[in-house]
């Protein structure tokens, strides 16, 4: 199963010989802490071989980042663990922080989840490499500046293409999640340790990400920790997976068999979520319901010198667009191609420098005063499900507002009856409207968002990115409930995903954009059995997707 | 960075043509002839309007503006009408004094302000942040006028380590700084407490941002983490802070020159008031206005160079 290149004497990579029964770079025996006085992790066991992939899975809070955290010795204050952390031969779990510097960023190296906030802003990207490797080597500055370029250059950030000078703000996340890499790698560490690092990236730059840690794991012999939340991105890459649920490890074995035949109903449940697709009823779409032509939006890049002609970026290149009453669309595209500029421009939240757009027959328009009675046929769900409340209104408070698009508001009991006739119709308690917004998770969130976005009965829904940050099955349950809306609420949408795979059973119709237009177009089965344009390949090839169940 | 640097400039003299108008419009309005005043109540009105004619009252309102601003760009501030000596004369003179009195509560103040932010960020909730956010809490709530009281009372009075007032002239410098010292520490204490407390929190906020985390990862201390990836990126409130506390110390410092009994340069203001010496007014305000808008410059050139993102600004 798995290909490990061990060695017997961890931190010596020199002088590596097979060994027939390589002692595991990384082992963990009886792993558990406590904080707070709550359990967050009990009695974790796990091996990892160098050159060896094992993936870590399991939902939100089922703490698999508390298991890479206690790994790294990073956990947050007030945390007590009890059980053996073994790195090769150094006992882990007993050596002082002071200790622990010695080794993390040496042999222990870390990538994390978000790219954007990972990298110390004011400083440039060789900089914070070189700084790795002067932490624990006694090297000149000049050297040390070589080495750092040399790693940027192995994790792809060659030094014609993307200085070291440069500082993170002027690169992409998928090239700042390659700087975070290199960080990491710069030492050759045994054991890389990756938290979900390519959740906040999209379809595309994650294949790349993923197929580049692959690369220094099996070049290096590395041991990689792979933490994620994703079953399809673990599929075909890691060699062993550990299933995790309420900070015990209810699963563990070979990748492919353990997800050909999962044993645990946990397990079964995750990859059963991570397949689902939602039925959407049978439809005939009604008259039309937006019509978008030409439409086009740019903004002003910022001039290179004070004389200089100002430079445009065309987000938006002439869009022609048509939704039905009714009508499922989705629009998929690699982030930056457009999709959010579109969706801003249709809710008439930024004004368009060309082109038209109308809702059931009247114009949409940006800026002074939009009447309210076009508000309210469109509304919008978000991607972020913690950003998009006020965080000191009730539930019902929150659900009301778009009351005010509405000439004459319900008051009274008339405006609690459409409170909770909307928490019915996403699958909440009408009870929840006092609750303030803070005690739910991300899921009723999105469920909340829904039902603010439903109160006012609009034709059309945005949903931009509306079940990206969520796990599996919360995901699962959410693209159900939008299916349901169709039925119950004869509701048309616009459904926007970086993801191909999870736009599959939302809509009739795909779209696919690329650099500010629609490039192809077409019903969900064609679009996936026989894609045309080479976006929908690529975004196709990029897309992470579990192997068919056995049998 | 030259087109930044280009378009701030021209930004700087706009501002100050545009305050320099406004100076002038509001002393104009303001009531009280300086000429009656200067010759008093029984003034025959003959003699007024001699003196009026000498020092040009009598012209129309737009050739005064021209002709002290022009005044102004080539050195020359004109003349007191209470002294008749230079006005520009008089400035220097005071600012010999405001200048390093201003300059050394500022670094001071920094002094102090920074090694107590980094300690009690370091040692969030434990003793030492507990200290050091009493003792700030104390240096803000404290009048500066009052502990610079207690200053006299203690190094001046009781240990005679420092005179209690006056200022001897720069002839002697060893003496002129140990004039400067107790105002100045005066001054610095209660601008290093709101130092330290920006700091501080400044601080706090960055240790909880993930690039902290990720220095951890690396294999730095707590401590290092704080000091190579915590304090540059905490430094923009702090320059803000700096840049404010200068101007404020420049001409703010009024109540402290009283209590120590220095010739600054907010005590020069305050008799030019008192007497109607609209000329002194307006060209120590105008001064004052240049120093501060030039602050503002520095601070942003600052900003600049202390964080990459700010430096392709539009």
């Amino acid at each position: 199963m798995s290909v490990s290149i061990g060695s017997k004497y961890p931190g010596e990579r020199e002088g590596q010989s097979p060994s027939s029964l390589p002692a595991p770079a990384l082992s963990l025996r009886g792993l558990s802490v406590t904080l707070g006085g709550s359990a967050v992790l009990q009695e974790i066991s796990l091996d990892l071989a160098a050159g060896e992939i094992l993936a870590l899975t399991g939902e939100s809070g089922s703490g698999k980042s508390m298991t890479a955290l206690a790994i790294m010795g990073l956990l947050p204050e007030g945390a007590a663990t009890r059980g053996d952390i073994m790195l090769g031969d150094t006992r882990l779990d007993t050596l002082t922080d002071p200790q622990m510097c010695g080794l993390r960023g040496r042999r222990l190296g870390m990538v994390f989840q978000e790219p954007m906030t990972a990298l110390d802003p004011v400083m440039t990207i060789g900089a914070q490499v070189m700084e790795t490797i002067l932490i624990h080597r006694a090297l000149p500055r000049a050297e040390a500046r070589i080495r750092a370029a040399e790693t940027l250059a192995r994790v792809g950030l060659p030094p014609d293409q993307v200085p070291p000078t440069r500082y993170p703000h002027e690169l992409s996340g998928g090239q700042r999640q390659r700087v975070v890499i290199a960080m990491a790698i710069a030492l050759r560490p045994q054991i890389l340790i990756a938290d979900e690092p390519t959740t906040a990236l999209d379809v595309t730059t994650q294949a790349q990400i993923l197929d580049l840690l692959t690369d220094l794991v099996r070049q290096e012999g590395m041991g990689l920790l792979l933490v994620t939340h994703d079953l399809a991105v673990v599929a075909g890459r890691a060699d062993r997976l550990a299933v995790m649920q309420a900070g015990r490890i209810v699963e563990e074995g070979p990748a492919a068999a353990l997800l050909a035949a999962p044993r645990h109903a946990y397990t079964r449940a995750l990859i059963a979520a991570a397949r689902h697709q939602p039925v959407l009823p049978p439809r005939d779409p009604g008259g039309p319901l937006l019509q978008v032509s030409g439409l086009r939006r740019h903004h002003a890049l910022p001039r290179a010198h004070p004389f200089a002609k100002r430079r445009l970026f065309h987000a938006v290149q002439g869009v022609d667009l048509q939704i039905r009453q009714g009508e499922r669309v989705a629009l998929v595209g690699a982030s930056g191609c457009g999709k959010s500029t579109l969706a801003r421009a249709l809710l008439g939240l930024d004004a368009v420098q060309g082109g038209t757009i109308t809702l059931a027959g009247h114009p949409v328009l940006a800026g002074r005063r939009a009447d309210p009675d076009q508000r309210r046929r469109l509304q919008a769900v978000f991607q972020d499900p913690y950003g998009s409340f006020n965080p000191r209104h009730s539930v019902g408070r929150l659900i009301s507002e778009p009351f005010h698009l509405l000439p004459d508001p319900p008051q009274g009991a008339a405006r609690e009856a459409a409170v909770a006739e909307a928490l019915r119709a996403v699958g909440l308690s009408p009870d929840h409207a006092r609750s303030p917004i803070h005690a739910f998770s991300g899921g009723q969130r999105q469920r909340i968002a829904i039902a603010r976005a439903l109160i006012i009965r609009p034709d059309m829904v945005i949903f931009d990115e509306a079940v990206s940050a969520l796990d599996v099955r919360v995901r699962a349950q959410i693209l159900d409930l939008i299916a349901d809306l169709s039925r119950s609420h004869g509701l048309a949408w616009l459904f926007i995903s970086h993801d191909l795979s999870v736009v599959r059973g939302i809509a009739d119709r795909v779209l696919v954009m690329e650099a500010g237009r629609i490039v192809e177009e077409g019903a969900p089965a064609r679009i996936f059995d026989a894609p045309q344009h080479p976006a929908t390949r690529a975004l196709l090839a990029a897309a992470p997707h579990l192997p068919d169940p056995a049998g | 960075m030259m087109g930044y640097l280009l378009k701030r400039l021209a930004s700087l003299a706009v501002s100050l043509l545009a305050a320099s108008l406004v100076i002038f419009l509001v002393v104009e309005v303001a009531p009280g002839d300086p000429a009656s005043f200067m010759l008093g109540m029984n003034a025959r009105p003959d003699t007024v309007a001699a003196l009026r004619a000498e020092l040009g009252l009598d012209l129309p309102v737009h050739l005064r503006y021209l002709d002290w601003l022009g005044g102004m760009l080539t050195g020359d501030f004109g003349i007191s009408y209470t002294y008749r000596t230079p006005v520009a004369q008089m400035v220097a003179d005071r600012l010999a004094v405001s200048l390093p009195l201003a300059a050394g509560a500022l670094a001071l103040s920094t002094l102090i302000a920074l090694p107590a932010g980094l300690i009690a960020a370091a040692r969030r909730g434990r003793a030492p942040d507990m200290a050091v956010m009493g003792a700030t809490q104390l240096g803000i709530a404290l009048p500066n006028f009052w502990l610079a009281l207690l200053l006299v009372l203690l190094f001046a009075l009781k240990l005679h380590w420092l005179p209690a007032g006056g200022f001897p002239g720069w002839e002697d410098p060893a003496a002129a700084l140990r004039a400067l010292i107790l105002p100045a520490t005066a001054l610095a204490l209660p601008q290093a407490a709101i130092l330290a407390r920006v700091l501080r929190s400044a601080l706090l906020d960055i240790l909880a941002e993930e690039f902290i985390r990720t220095a951890r990862a690396k294999g730095l201390s707590r401590g290092q983490a704080l000091l190579r990836h915590g304090l540059r990126n905490a430094l923009i409130p702090v320059l803000t802070i700096l840049g404010l506390q200068f101007s404020f110390l420049l001409a703010g410092a009024i109540i402290i020159e009283q209590v120590f009994f220095l010739p600054g340069l907010g005590r020069l203001i305050f008799q030019a008031i008192t007497q109607r010496d609209l000329i002194v007014v307006e060209s120590v305000v105008l001064l004052l206005v240049f120093a501060v808008i030039v602050v503002n410059f520095l601070t942003d050139l600052a900003y600049a160079a202390a964080d990459p993102r700010l430096r392709h600004r539009r």
